[in-house]
């Protein structure tokens, strides 16, 4: 038993939150220099683990070793004095501050001695920043890379990354990856915490698969397959989601020609020129990284964003233009619209679903004369929860007690309710738990088949892949045309992520969609 | 060993409102103990004084209902624009002009038998408080000016105007130059509804308005419309739920109630406009309010409170001698107490044991 001593070691963490067992006696190691996996589906208790070594959240029961001794982790400042370091999946950098500057309010030291750190750390470990720049000139790959640098800089023994990759490109993965690599050979522990199995395969050492708030399995995972790692994470298998052929009569639904859009905040993403069109029985898939103007666009598909037609922007339903009209008036012509973010948006987080039905559904029968019909109300809730397997307390849980999968099935199944003739929706599993997200997928694909036109936004190649049948890749608030899934593969629309649209069409042309 | 620990409530709580207040009160009781010390009266007694002996005479009971009529009234306006995250403090300047609308009319028609003139008056009150109110709504729509600066500067404007007013225009030609206008007459005031007290037929308007409330709130459409803007605002625009309109609407309903509160003082216990129309009502409003948790049932028992708290003031200073800015301390412990406290509205303090932990097997 000469087995070197870990560098973080938990014995039966224990963490109860008033409806659930967040962590169930978990146990983990991470060794010097070693890329650790945390897996697990969303509400798995992998961030409330991640909050107890951190120190923001205090264990219930349970040991915490660091290097062997026993610790009692009481705050985040007394995790990086140990040599714990975060990066946050939520960035918080000033905008108007530089690089250098930024950090230097977490690091001590001169701007200018600082900036030499920078570099050097910079060249070391390849993560290209310019300490002189302007955080608000720069892409979230760059501001990761500075959130990055900030935590080295505090020279940590151990760092943790919260689903790091879900802001980056195809390409800006791998050069994480190098980053990565390179800190762990410098002896640094790593601890990642995804939900994609291909990367932690590509990356780690060691995975920690999490299930429920216990820990269900410490594996390889260069050794196991997809597949596996599927089942012992959700432990069960998900059937992929049966896609037929392209059905309707394939007239044109939605349309939007020459959309200009100058939003009001000065460092928001502007509409350039953007054209597309949604047919019948189709679903049309917006690739890119967020923030590159999809939020924008949403809006001004959904009617949050009224659009005067003088500046030569016009959308059209069935050939009738309806820029001028608020989402009320669009969503009563059948134009839908799912938000990305559930709480506070989609969903009124203290109001009970019953409540929440109201939001969008609130002109069919449930008001009378100016008042609510209740009854009804609460009946469409019921419906809703029923048809789409929400797990919840009923129509009058609050829509802040359901895990965001099961809210995000019953805001699915509230707009799937009003029949939409065109259905927008903007992340729609982002966040969601395996099940539900495949759930949503077919639910999505079932409206498609009915001939409804379908308009997904999505930073997720996989889902675009899986469900879409044409892709636009969005990129600085440009849209490019629009390609065949069956032509293009996940490489060639991951460049035109990166801004390079031509890239789309030099794809081999009737390739079978490049997923495994 | 055991540990307290505060965190989220897993649901809405109907009574976390109701024990928010209550520790607040409790609180407020604790600390009005030591002012009482400092003044050499013993607690008990003080407290006797301020939340007993109101209730132990006729006179005493009518009291408080006099001036729990306009609390109500303002209470229950300023909530649902309060929901809405409008931030109207400027019910005392909108109840001063709803005064005036009011005053302007029973010195109009001083003199007449007609039926119509207090109805009249009620509509002038409230078209008065609403345009006051309407200037901050203007504002805030179109210019995003802050409602909170332009509801309370109009307040300093609406007091002047009333001086003025008093001194000049409204003044009575007969009144010796003190600043008041003439008395109204019967059918310019409200009818005595206990007698033997100055308890008058405005405390159905305070009623009235409570149940319209509680209708409004919790079935109509507009209502859910502003209350989905104020907890949600990003919910209310993917909605389409018009963030202008409900503007309008918050600061209309609390301007008009306001108004009507204005009109009752005038038409009740004053029976003339006079340059003291209100002891401050439009600001205790805000503490009914929110002691009341924002629930028109909840300001109903909260207005109760307050008006027992300004003539218990008023008792303390007759029979324990302490100056009656006690009802002003009391107010103020009262709000101070509820906002301490208000984070109990969503989050609970759990006591932990070791046994309490749910067991998982240790791991080898």
């Amino acid at each position: 038993m000469a087995e070197p001593t870990p560098l973080l070691r938990l014995r039966g963490v224990t963490k109860a939150y008033p409806a659930v067992l967040a962590n169930d006696a978990v146990d983990l190691d991470v060794m010097p220099g070693e890329i650790h996996a945390v897996l697990g589906e969303n509400g798995a208790g992998k961030s409330t683990l991640m909050k107890i070594i951190y120190g923001s959240v205090r264990p219930d029961a349970g040991t915490v070793e660091w290097n062997g001794q026993p610790v009692d982790i009481q705050s985040p400042a007394m995790a990086r004095e140990l040599g714990i370091g975060m990066v946050f999946q939520h960035f918080s950098l000033f905008d108007t501050l530089t690089a250098a500057e930024n950090i230097s309010l977490a690091v001590p030291g001169t701007i200018a001695e600082l900036s030499e750190r920078i570099r050097a750390a910079s060249a070391q470990f390849g993560l290209d920043v310019e300490p002189g720049a302007r955080v608000q000139s720069m892409t979230v790959g760059e501001r990761q890379r500075i959130e990055i640098l900030r935590c080295i800089l505090q020279e940590p023994r151990l760092i943790i990354m919260d689903e790091p990759t879900s802001v980056l490109p195809p390409q800006g993965i791998l050069k994480l990856f190098e980053t990565l690599r390179a800190l762990a050979s410098e002896g640094i522990g790593i601890v990642f915490i995804s939900h994609k199995l291909d990367e932690i395969r590509a990356l780690c050492d060691t995975a920690t698969v999490m299930r429920g708030g216990r820990v269900v399995g410490v594996v390889d995972p260069r050794v196991e397959d997809a597949q596996s790692l599927t089942r012992m994470m959700i432990g069960r298998e998900i059937a992929p989601p049966t896609h037929g052929a392209e059905r309707g009569d394939r007239h044109t639904v939605l349309e939007v020609t020459g959309l200009n859009y100058t939003p009001e905040d000065p460092f928001a993403t502007v509409l350039k020129d953007v054209h597309l069109s949604v047919r019948s029985g189709e679903i049309l898939g917006i690739a890119g990284v967020s923030g590159n103007g999809q939020d924008a666009l949403t809006r001004a598909l959904a009617g949050e964003i009224v659009l005067r037609s003088d500046k030569g922007s016009s959308v059209m339903l069935e050939g009738t233009p309806i820029g001028a009209l608020g989402p009320d008036g669009r969503r009563a012509l059948g134009v839908n619209f799912i938000p990305e973010e559930r709480l506070g948006r989609g969903a009124v987080p203290i109001h009970t679903l019953a409540e929440n039905v109201g939001l969008t559904t609130h002109h069919g029968g449930l008001v009378k004369w100016g008042f609510l019909r209740l009854g009804q109300r609460r009946q469409l809730a019921s419906d809703t929860i029923d048809t789409m397997d929400v797990r919840c307390g009923g129509p009058d849980a609050t829509a802040q007690s359901l895990s965001g999968g099961n809210l995000q099935k019953f805001i699915v199944g509230r707009e799937l309710a009003l029949r939409p003739k065109v259905l927008i929706a903007s992340q729609p599993t982002w966040g969601v738990d395996v099940g539900a997200a495949a759930a949503i997928r077919q639910k999505l694909i079932d409206l498609r088949d009915e001939g409804a036109a379908v308009l997904i936004v999505s930073e997720e190649l996989e889902e675009i892949f899986e469900i879409c049948d044409r892709i636009q890749v969005m990129f600085r608030g440009r849209l490019s045309e629009a390609v065949r899934v069956r032509t293009t593969d996940i490489n060639h629309v991951g460049l035109a992520m990166a801004g390079d649209f031509d890239a789309l069409h030099a794809a081999p042309v009737e390739k079978e969609a490049a997923l495994g | 060993m055991a540990r307290f620990v505060i965190e989220a409530r897993p649901e809405r709580s109907v009574w976390a409102p109701i024990q928010v207040s209550l520790l607040a009160i409790l609180l407020t009781c604790i600390g009005g103990s030591f002012l009482f010390m400092a003044y050499g009266v013993a607690p008990l007694k003080g407290l006797e004084a301020v939340f007993i002996d109101p209730l132990r005479s006729t006179y005493g009971i009518g009291e408080v209902l006099l001036k729990m009529a306009p609390l109500l009234l303002i209470a229950q306006g300023l909530a649902i624009g309060f929901r809405a995250q409008v931030w109207n403090i400027g019910a005392e300047g909108q109840l001063i002009v709803g005064a005036i609308g009011a005053s302007l009319l029973a010195i109009q028609f001083d003199g007449t038998t007609s039926p119509l003139l207090l109805p009249g008056m009620i509509i002038a009150g409230m078209v008065g408080g609403m345009a006051w109110a309407g200037v901050a709504a203007f504002l805030r729509a179109q210019f995003n000016a802050n409602e909170i600066l332009v509801t309370f500067m109009l307040t300093s404007v609406a007091l002047q105007l009333l001086y003025y007013l008093v001194s000049g225009p409204m003044r009575d030609p007969m009144g010796f130059n003190f600043p008041q206008s003439i008395s109204f007459g019967p059918s310019a005031t409200f009818p005595i509804l206990i007698p033997g007290t100055r308890v008058n037929a405005s405390l159905f308007l305070g009623l009235g308005v409570t149940v319209l409330a509680l209708i409004f709130v919790q079935r109509s459409l507009a209502g859910y419309k502003l209350s989905v803007g104020g907890v949600a605002p990003g919910a209310a625009m993917y909605a389409g739920f018009s963030s202008k309109r409900a503007i309008w609407l918050a600061l209309l309903i609390s301007g008009g109630a306001a108004g009507l509160a204005g009109v009752g003082e005038v038409a009740g216990p004053l029976g003339m406009l006079q340059r003291n129309v209100s002891p401050g009502y439009g600001y205790a409003g805000i503490i009914v309010a929110v002691l009341g948790g924002l629930h028109p049932i909840g300001i109903l028992f909260a207005s109760a409170l307050m008006a027992l708290v300004y003539v218990g003031g008023d008792f303390a200073l007759l029979t324990v001698g302490v100056p009656n800015a006690v009802t002003g301390i009391f107010q103020g412990m009262l709000l101070t107490f509820y906002l301490a406290c208000s984070f109990l509205l969503t989050q609970r303090i759990r006591r932990i044991t070791p046994e309490t932990v749910p067991k998982g097997a240790p791991a080898e």
